[in-house]
């Protein structure tokens, strides 16, 4: 087992500079510091300013390693700065990237973490409840509401919800956020519909599939063999079982508890790292947007190592080998 | 002997891409106190569906259609659901193909057959624990208190199938009904299988509905056999009467073709033609494209099962009358 | 050439290409069982998906020439489309309602009073119209995609699944490290730095559509690769390559394809996502709803654009996850074990 955890974090900690290298191929080669900064400063400065602005940015060594430069070149420093979270400052605004980040880390988790656990709590009773009823039309009308739910785009609950529930019956705030814990509510109560609405029917679907699987299993027919009602093996049996996929999609969903959900937060004004993600992309802010990368591939690496580990705890044939 | 289970005119039905197909049709089976009772033919031939039927545990889209099953005068097909779920388990119990896949990978094996004793009964945790331990010793498994708390992805084959039977068993069922219970396991492991099973239904004095297509197995264990080709039966008789005497054409091509029974030297002769598929199954008897002693009417008519002599039946036409209306038997 | 010509012959590869399959199928019993399947249990769906096919290629199919005597010279010399032919004399000045006769503000009347069946927009454009042309972009941008991430998905799954060892570890640790970027954010990056035209958003889809492909060619040839007709072959002295092209291939197009219907709404979704970020592809339904988003805040409400692009882009992507679904059913048995 402990053979099995430092291979497992080695593995991630290569991806994790691959995902670095990518991320330096990406935003220093194919978009050189030069364009970044024509971006920011505008096409027709002199060249003397686009050289001042490289040097205050740290884009003003030579992009590959060379003899003598070994530290003294672009990728070294990406490298370096990325693993000791040492961000810089923004492209567009000078405004120190690690501050955003702080600051927008709050309000994502308040948005973010609340939806994580409605979802599950509403996605997870009626997949059991739909795959409970399977080959009745009851299963057959949960699949088809899901398939429906699953095809409307986001933009369209969104749209709805703010003209239907904010517009039309002023229940709550279109938009806004607010730290006061009295205020949140109201605030958060229309994306999280929005949020749950969006993505309860795709998940549905994946857990009823994972049940029906575990459903037509030869020990789910023992178990019915010994006497078990319906409800008790979907349960005991059938629910424990799934919890390895469960488990799989559960918890790679973490790394947007962090990150935020994108387009919830900058519609609905909430701004965390999501919107600054947003803005990132209006203001052609590469910094900004290369750091929420790497951020993001972190959280997931280290969502699957947890992923990994955590089969252990409900597979006893992971668990024992 | 009076009777435990009789079945009368069980009939399920799958869909199939041109109508329902009767994967059971119609069929009448007895099994009485204390007996074992082979169900015998080749794989597909409806017998394990037969199993399930009885049990009402047909998976879908598969349904019965007809028919009564009854449990000394109770039809279990009229039941109430939670009735039936009673009487699984409490008064009859199943053992299947595959112990691999037949016990629940993340909870221990003890844990599992504790599920069962408590399904049925109002016993402790502690007290079933001890019934388990005792059934693991009855059934044979070395060290039962370690292996208690074992998965079953830390057992052998034969210790699942030893752990499947003290399942079985840890209700005190009057019927066992064992689906093949040997066929995934080593050779000798099968041995040991059977020896168990033999011992348990001599000592429990429990009835048995053995589901198998090992003519070996049949003649080791069972006092009277069933045979069934194409969803139907087509003889039955006591295990002495098939064995010596077999009267329906498919038995004799059956035992004439299993080498355990054969005479050393000898080749062995083959039922001629393959099995037909349940779409390919017309309105006559269904082995009358395989058999040699066929004529016009087995393509006609579907012969019954007729008593031929005391508690012996064959459905053929052969034997009830034949094409001249001379017997022959 | 002229991209209109391009367009042109795309047309004709993929009538001759359809043409193909579809005897391909006939010739199948796997193929055209698994048809007849889906049409039995999704014939409205698969119907659904043909319109927006059809429509797709009426808009596809341009030549130069002109419309109505009274034109400029420049818009005589603009390749247009069937469908742009029909709709040529749509223009208006500004809102108007389904099927109204005057303007929606300021109650001006319209050029052509009463024609425009889902009204028209900002600019005095057909919301018909442009919901039409917007099947041609999302077609597009599921076709291309695929046709960019499936082929290079095979390149790189097949040879890892199939010779193992170290090209398989190279092969997995690309695919964890593009799958470990969260797949919007590499979306959004890529395109920010690779230009916001058709094709950069097209490959930086494929991009992050590949490691799904990729998993499944590699994961499926790993298992073909132990089958005893692959053993069969290679003790017969048939070649690597031969076996690759011969036996594994075609033995896994049918998760490639499962694998392409159910990722083609997740693309279409996405482009919409992108839209509303402001790099989405020109002309899609994405756009359409991007621009209409603030058209519900108006007084009167204007709602007739975002509805229409919503239902557009709504029923496609409806239809086709029915197509996909039932496809699946008809081909994956270890999804179809449920009818067993």
């Amino acid at each position: 087992m402990l053979a099995y955890l430092i291979r497992r974090l080695a593995y991630g900690v290569g991806v994790v500079f691959g995902v670095l290298f990518f991320l330096f191929v990406l935003f220093f080669t194919v978009t050189s510091p030069d364009d970044v900064a024509r971006k920011a400063l505008g096409e027709r400065v002199p060249p003397a300013v686009v050289e001042q602005w490289k040097i205050n940015h740290g884009y003003d060594r030579q992009l590959f390693p060379g003899p003598g430069a070994w530290q003294e070149n672009m990728l070294f420093e990406h490298y370096r700065r990325m693993l000791t979270f040492d961000f810089g400052r923004s492209d567009a605004d000078d405004t120190p990237i690690a501050d955003r980040i702080r600051s927008g880390m709050m309000p994502s988790l308040t948005l973010t973490l609340p939806l994580f656990v409605l979802s599950l709590l509403a996605a997870i009773p009626l997949a059991l409840l739909v795959a409970f009823f399977r080959e009745t039309y009851i299963d057959r009308l949960g699949v088809v509401i899901s398939v429906l739910a699953m095809s409307v785009s986001i933009l369209l609950y969104i749209i709805g919800a703010q003209y239907l529930v904010g517009r039309l019956l002023h229940w709550f705030p279109i938009s806004g956020f607010d730290s006061d814990p009295q205020l949140i509510v109201r605030f958060l109560a229309l994306p999280l519909l929005v949020g749950v609405l969006a993505g309860v029917g795709g998940d549905v679907r994946f857990y009823r599939t994972v049940f029906l699987e575990e459903s037509n299993t030869d020990y789910v027919r023992t178990a019915r063999a010994k006497g078990c009602g319906e409800g008790r093996i979907m349960v005991r049996h059938v629910f424990r079982n799934s919890l390895i996929p469960l488990l799989t999609r559960v918890i790679l969903a973490i790394p947007f508890l962090f990150m935020g959900s994108l387009l919830l937060e900058s519609f609905f004004g909430i701004p965390g790292l999501g919107a600054i993600t947003v803005d990132a992309i209006q203001g052609n802010d590469f910094s900004v947007l290369r750091t929420m990368v790497y951020i993001g591939s972190l959280l997931f690496v280290f969502g699957q190592i947890i992923t990994d580990f955590s089969y252990g705890l409900v597979d006893p044939r992971v668990r024992l080998e | 002997m009076t009777a435990l289970l009789e079945v009368e005119g069980l009939t399920t039905e799958f869909p199939g891409a041109r109508g329902a197909l009767p994967i059971v049709d119609g069929n009448d089976l007895r099994v009485d106190r204390g007996e074992v009772l082979a169900l015998v033919g080749e794989s597909g031939c409806g017998k394990s569906m037969t199993a399930l039927s009885l049990m009402r545990l047909v998976p879908k889209p598969g349904r019965i259609v007809a028919g009564r099953v009854r449990l000394e005068g109770r039809d279990l097909l009229e039941l109430p659901v939670t009735e039936m779920r009673r009487v699984r388990g409490r008064r009859i119990a199943m053992i299947f193909q595959e112990p691999m896949t037949s016990l629940n990978p993340v909870v221990p094996v003890g844990d599992q057959i504790i599920e069962a004793i408590r399904l049925h009964e109002s016993t402790s945790r502690r007290e079933a624990r001890e019934r388990c331990r005792e059934l693991f010793v009855e059934v044979g498994i070395p060290a039962p208190e370690e292996r208690l708390d074992a998965y079953p992805h830390q057992l052998s084959g034969g210790l699942k199938q030893r752990v499947m039977i003290a399942m079985a068993l840890s209700t005190r069922p009057d019927l066992l009904i064992a689906d093949e219970p040997t066929t995934a396991l080593d050779v000798t492991i099968q041995a040991q299988i059977i020896r168990l099973l033999r011992d348990i239904q001599r000592d429990r004095g429990m009835s048995i509905l053995l589901i198998t297509h090992d003519l070996g197995i049949v003649n080791e264990l069972s006092d009277r056999v069933a045979v069934m080709y194409a969803g139907r039966i087509v003889e039955t008789g006591s295990r002495k009467q098939i064995f010596r005497e077999p009267v329906h054409p498919y038995t004799r091509g059956l035992l004439r073709s299993n080498p355990t029974l054969a005479q050393p030297g000898e080749r062995l002769p083959e039922i001629a033609g393959v099995v037909p598929s349940p779409e390919e199954w017309g309105k006559g008897c269904r082995f009358a494209t395989r058999c040699a002693d066929h004529f016009d009417l087995c393509d006609q008519e579907v012969p019954e099962l007729r008593e031929i002599a005391g508690d012996r039946r064959a459905a053929c036409h052969a034997i009830d009358g034949g094409p001249a209306g001379g017997g022959r038997s | 050439m002229e991209s209109y010509i391009v367009s042109n012959w795309v047309v004709g590869l993929l009538l001759a290409g359809g043409a193909g399959l579809a005897w391909l199928v006939r010739r199948s019993r796997m193929w055209s069982q698994a048809f007849r399947d889906i049409w039995r249990r999704r014939r409205l769906a698969l119907g659904l998906v043909a319109l927006y096919v059809v429509v797709a290629l009426l808009d596809s199919v341009a030549w130069v020439g002109g419309v109505h005597p009274g034109e400029d010279a420049v818009a005589k010399h603009q390749a247009r489309s069937v469908i742009d032919r029909f709709f040529a004399d749509s223009q208006e000045r500004s809102y108007s309602a389904p099927l109204a006769e005057t303007e929606f503000y300021g109650g001006s009347a319209l050029r052509k009073p009463g024609s425009h069946l889902l009204g028209t927009d900002l600019i005095g454009r057909d919301v018909l119209y442009l919901s039409l042309k917007g099947a041609r972009v999302a077609l597009l941008i599921g076709g291309l995609t695929s046709l960019l991430a499936i082929p290079l998905a095979l390149l790189f799954g097949v040879p890892a699944g199939y010779f193992g060892g170290r090209l398989d570890d190279v092969v997995f640790f690309v695919m964890s490290t593009l799958a470990s970027m969260p797949g919007l954010l590499l979306l959004i990056a890529l395109i920010m730095v690779l230009g916001k035209s058709t094709l950069a958003i097209c490959f930086a889809l494929a991009i992050t559509g590949w490691v799904g492909f990729c998993r499944v060619s590699r994961g499926e040839t790993l298992k073909l690769r132990e089958l005893e007709y692959v053993s069969a072959a290679r003790a017969l002295g048939v070649s690597e390559a031969r076996i690759l092209v011969r036996h594994i291939v075609p033995n896994l197009m049918h998760l490639v394809i499962i694998t392409f219907v159910l990722m083609f709404s997740g693309l279409v979704l996405s482009e919409a996502i992108l839209s509303w970020l402001g790099i989405g592809v020109d002309g899609s339904w994405g756009q359409m709803i991007d621009q209409a988003r603030n058209e519900l805040s108006r007084d009167p409400v204007v709602w007739w654009n975002v509805s229409a692009a919503g239902v557009a882009l709504f029923g496609l992507i409806l239809a086709v996850n029915f197509v996909g679904d039932a496809l699946r059913d008809a081909l994956d048995p270890r999804t179809a074990r449920e009818a067993e």
